[in-house]
């Protein structure tokens, strides 16, 4: 006989779990309605639902060109900003070579626009101070407070990753996302990447940080230095305030990483890396971005003229900013700088830190040379970044209006008559094919829909996500991947009955292989979602938002609903006795196998009690003895234990 | 018919009838060669298509309009530069804007006019300029390098779960050939690559994977133990598991085509070149495609490259020399030849020797 599965948890528990998960979401979103601005409709983006667009022109203050590559940059930046501040499906164009359009979805708030309108400005900064992104850990605080004595005071010896070369016009560095970080000195703000256990609270970050930031213990955070700093790369620039800010600070989360400017040249900036690799505490300004006279990258050469085979970004300062970096140079050149590892500068674009290299020498001549494991697109950006950098630009408001979907609202509509049309062809199939099983592909499809739409109504109000057309059409595409989790489920059920399994085995063994390959096939979907979802931008990104999300939900449904129902519905006599149209009868099933016609139960009612295994047979005869011969002694337990060996 | 159809899907499971896949792979390989080199073709002399979010184009603005319907808009544009996809959008309240693809001087001054007629205004309250591109090179090189990314963590997790890179291997040929051809037949009908499209094609590179994991998973099972035993080679073991997972990839195709087929067809006749018909052409050829690779290129490929294994080919050939061996004792009178697809199935009801010594069952029952 078949050999039954380990035991399962019981159907009821996982349909109750898929029940809290149900109310969960719409009871969120019912609240949402209540107390916040949520709705029941998700959010449209720009192709449905139309917004508002804005037409910039950026214009220099000193009146020079503006070449094309300056308004790529440009519209990268405005990228950058948009993306990071969680407004989704933006579309940022140029127009006519100089103008740059921005359609924001929906209605943006104030905020959001400020955020596209504002200037974006290149700063040379003092390096003062980096750590890795996440914000402090306050366990770890105690700890922290002692090493942060040693770091302040104590020299480090510099990590390895500097050039050797001794050439009066070369710089070499490192860029700080690179190895440098893991480098660091044992400083106070490694603990954060040593978290352990659960994570804490906003609250016990704000108490740690607040302790860590007041450096006179009188329990005030102040926002003026304690001392005259001496030098721009004087940590001493950095008061409590700035502490409490770097402690604070999360440079894993994209709303830090919207930049925006606005940051004040004469004191000191605590922010993230552009790819919030890092967080940095930097000096106050001291080469303005115009005073880059041109940056280009190629291959590094050595001294000799020979190359490197690296990629290196070179910098020129014009004659103002030549003497400035000049005297940089020699600063950051002096032993203590060099030993406590703050030999670095900081280029700062928009108030993020593109890069922090470390400086190798003088530099007289304003003639830089910055290296350290750039690809040739890395240093292709950079260069183009700083050459943005020289523009003293703005951004001039043209227009502002709102626009209509770019996609007519027929398309909508078309769409979702197809969708329903498909739909209606996807049950009409199933039935054929699986008659009364159809029954529950039909109610788990309905289970995700209602599944996914909930979802995807609470996103858009909690991380704003916006339905665009093509998202749309993903959701339908989704409706065949869901469904193909059941075709799998069902068609191992046949394949284990076809083994010789009774039904309610066959369910149960079915559904440990099908397990396995439901679970295995979504993880590649999944897989695709989060990588495009983590390093795509734009409409891409929202696709493996709604491919992950249907993934997700597809697991979920099979788990908590699809097996759940079967195994109920497996008791049914419907069902359970394989009647002709639930899709569980022998021809289905495949019982026409000879060879496993002793697995009596598979078979259909009007056959089973011809078809009995030995021992049924031998138990209904001994019965039908017992029964003739009244009661007699021996009960039917013990019967069944002798018939059964 | 669907009795006929469940119990196709019983006799392939049992091998009592079996498609010998693996066996001719030859032939699919030679037609999947030439679908691609088809594709290679289409992609180099008709070439795709970019459309306005990619290239640019031109950008009209009709101000101070009397209506702000967008149909009189669409029908403008397609009578001066037809089969085009304009994008149409109201702008403000009394302005209309539409982006076309590039035009010549010629077009565009004819469009003003077709504009200013439609929205009957002067033609000076039509303002062209040219547009750049929505979908910047920023946002392609990010995908690409996401798209890249995948694939080698894709390749690593497949060969970590089948625990054998020939999978992971066979698995990412099927893939390429999945995109290859679907981008190239794209690119043959004519459609513009929209940010739909490329949705699309991300979308196949998902599924083509998933149904290849799905035979896969069956290929994996079956062989599991298959140097231990001496009844069937590596190949049948395989080929017996693509005809297992048949019906399956049957049944889940004409599920995952039934609503992308009803966009497809809704989409074109009822609105002509949109968004909607985009990814639903490109999602109707990377399904069928994805699904005829996961049967007839994936596992093929997979068993070709497995059967270079020494252990395998050793294996192999034991099993077909025990099979020559049984033949040859079991009489010379039967005649018929012995290849190998005939036990590609695995099991050949009533052909099979082991049990041909033991009592037949009767037919009847009690």
């Amino acid at each position: 006989m078949a050999t039954r599965p380990p035991a399962q948890s019981r159907p009821s528990s996982r349909l109750i779990l898929l029940g809290v998960l149900v109310v969960l979401i719409f009871g969120s979103i019912f609240g949402g309605t209540k107390l916040s601005d949520a709705s029941w409709s998700p959010n449209l983006a720009l192709d449905l639902e139309g917004g508002t667009q804005l037409i910039l022109t950026p214009q220099t203050d000193d009146g020079s060109q503006i070449t094309d590559s300056d308004v790529q940059q440009a519209i990268e930046i405005i990228r950058q900003r948009v993306n990071s501040s969680g407004v989704s499906e933006a579309e940022i164009t140029s127009q006519g070579g100089t103008n740059i359009v921005v359609a924001l979805p929906g209605e943006p708030d104030e905020d959001t626009l400020n955020l596209v309108r504002q200037s974006a400005q290149l700063r040379f900064r003092a390096f003062l101070y980096q750590a890795p992104p996440g914000p402090i850990d306050p366990q770890a605080l105690d700890q922290a407070l002692a090493e942060q004595e040693e770091a302040t005071q104590e020299a480090n010896p510099t990590d390895g990753t500097e050039g050797t070369d001794g050439s009066a016009d070369t710089e070499s560095a490192a860029p700080e996302e690179g190895a440098a970080p893991a480098d660091e000195p044992a400083t106070e703000d490694d603990a954060p990447s040593t978290e352990s256990g659960a994570a804490p609270t906003t609250a016990q970050i704000d108490e740690a940080a607040r302790k860590a930031a007041d450096l006179d213990g009188d329990g005030e955070i102040s926002d003026t230095p304690t001392t005259e700093p001496t030098s721009p790369s004087d940590q001493a620039w950095i008061t409590e305030q700035d502490w409490y800010d770097f402690y604070t600070l999360n440079c894993t989360d994209p709303e830090n990483l919207i930049g925006g400017g606005g940051d004040d040249p004469a004191k000191p900036l605590v922010t993230c890396a552009t790819d919030g690799s890092s967080k940095y505490i930097v000096g106050p300004m001291e080469i303005p971005g115009t005073d880059i006279a041109s940056a280009s990258s190629g291959m590094a050469y050595s001294q000799a003229g020979a190359p490197t085979g690296e990629y290196a970004v070179n910098l020129k300062f014009n004659a103002e900013g030549t003497a400035t970096f000049k005297e940089i140079t020699e600063r950051l050149r002096q032993p203590e700088m060099v030993s406590s590892q703050r030999n670095r500068f900081a280029i700062v674009l928009d108030s993020l830190v593109v890069s922090a290299p470390s400086v190798n020498d003088v530099i007289p001549n304003g003639e830089a040379q910055i290296t350290g494991g750039f690809t040739r697109e890395a240093a292709a950006t950079m260069a183009r970044q700083l050459s943005f950098g020289a523009l003293p630009i703005h951004f001039e408001v043209q227009s502002e209006a709102q626009i209509s979907a770019t996609l007519g609202s027929e398309q909508l509509q078309t769409g979702l008559i197809a969708g329903l049309i498909g739909l209606g062809l996807v049950v009409l199939y199933s039935l054929l094919q699986y008659r009364g099983l159809a029954l529950v592909t039909v109610t788990s499809l309905t289970v995700a829909a209602g599944l996914v739409f909930g979802t995807i109504a609470l996103l858009s109000w909690l991380m704003g996500y916006r339905l665009s057309l093509p998202g749309v059409a993903g959701l339908i595409i989704a409706i065949g991947i869901t469904a193909d989790s059941f075709i799998i489920y069902f068609e191992r059920i046949r394949d284990e009955v076809r083994e010789g399994r009774e039904l309610s085995a066959a369910v149960d063994q079915g559904w440990l292989r099908a397990r396995r390959t439901v679970i295995a096939s979504d993880m590649v979907n999944l897989l695709a979602a989060a990588v495009l979802y983590f390093l795509a931008v734009g409409s891409v990104r929202g696709f493996a938002f709604t491919l992950g999300l249907t993934t997700v939900i597809d697991l979920v449904v099979v788990f908590l609903f699809t097996h759940p129902i079967m195994r109920v519905l497996i008791r049914t006599k419907f069902f359970g006795g394989g009647h002709r149209f639930s899709g569980l009868d022998p021809v289905h099933l495949g019982s026409s196998v000879t060879a496993y016609r002793g697995a009596g139960r598979v078979l259909s009612r009007g056959e089973r009690e011809q078809a009995l295994s030995i021992a049924e047979r031998k138990r209904a005869a001994r019965q039908q003895e017992e029964a003739m011969a009244g009661a007699v002694a021996g009960s039917d337990s013990d019967s069944d234990t002798k018939d059964g060996q | 018919m669907m009795a006929s159809f469940a119990q196709l899907g019983n006799d392939l499971y049992t091998g009592k009838r079996s498609f010998d896949i693996v066996g001719r792979r030859k032939t699919w390989m030679v037609a999947a060669a030439g679908l691609v080199l088809l594709s290679i073709i289409l992609l180099v002399t008709v070439k795709l298509n970019p459309g306005i979010e990619f290239r640019g184009g031109s950008e009209f603005t009709v101000s101070g309009v009397a209506t702000t319907e967008q149909q009189p808009a669409y029908d403008a544009v397609d009578s001066v530069a037809e089969g085009q996809q304009p994008r149409v959008s109201q702008v403000g309240g009394d302005s209309i804007r539409v982006q076309t693809e590039e035009l010549t001087d010629a077009q565009t001054t004819d469009l003003k006019e077709a504009l200013a007629e439609a929205y009957g205004v002067d033609v000076n309250s039509v303002t062209s300029s040219f547009v750049g591109p929505a979908w910047g090179a920023d946002v392609t090189t990010k995908a690409i390098q996401g798209l890249v990314i995948f694939l080698v963590l894709v390749t690593l997790v497949m060969a970590l779960y089948f625990r054998h890179w020939k999978m992971a291997v066979a698995a990412l040929i099927a893939l390429l050939h999945d995109l290859v051809v679907t981008v190239g037949l794209y690119a043959g009908v004519g459609f513009e690559v929209t940010p739909a499209s490329v949705i699309g094609f991300l979308t196949i590179l998902g599924y083509s994977l998933y149904d290849t994991v799905v035979v896969f998973d069956k290929v994996r099972e079956n062989t599991e133990g298959v140097l231990e035993q001496t009844r069937y080679t590596y190949a049948e073991s395989a080929n017996l598991a693509v005809n297992q997972t048949m019906v399956r990839s049957l049944n889940t195709s004409v599920v995952g085509l039934l609503p992308v087929a009803s966009i497809l067809f809704v989409g074109s006749f009822l609105l002509g070149a949109s968004t909607l018909r985009d990814i639903a052409l490109a999602l109707f050829i990377g399904l069928i495609f994805s699904t005829l690779s996961s049967i007839f290129i994936a596992t093929p490929i997979e068993v070709a490259l497995r059967q270079r294994d020494p252990a395998i080919a050793e294996h192999t050939a034991t099993v077909l020399a025990k099979r020559a061996a049984a033949e040859n004792a079991a009489g010379e009178d039967d005649d018929a030849p012995v290849t190998v697809g005939s036990y590609a199935g695995g099991l050949r009801a009533g052909a099979h020797r082991g049990q041909a010594a033991q009592p037949v069952r009767r037919k009847s029952r009690r």
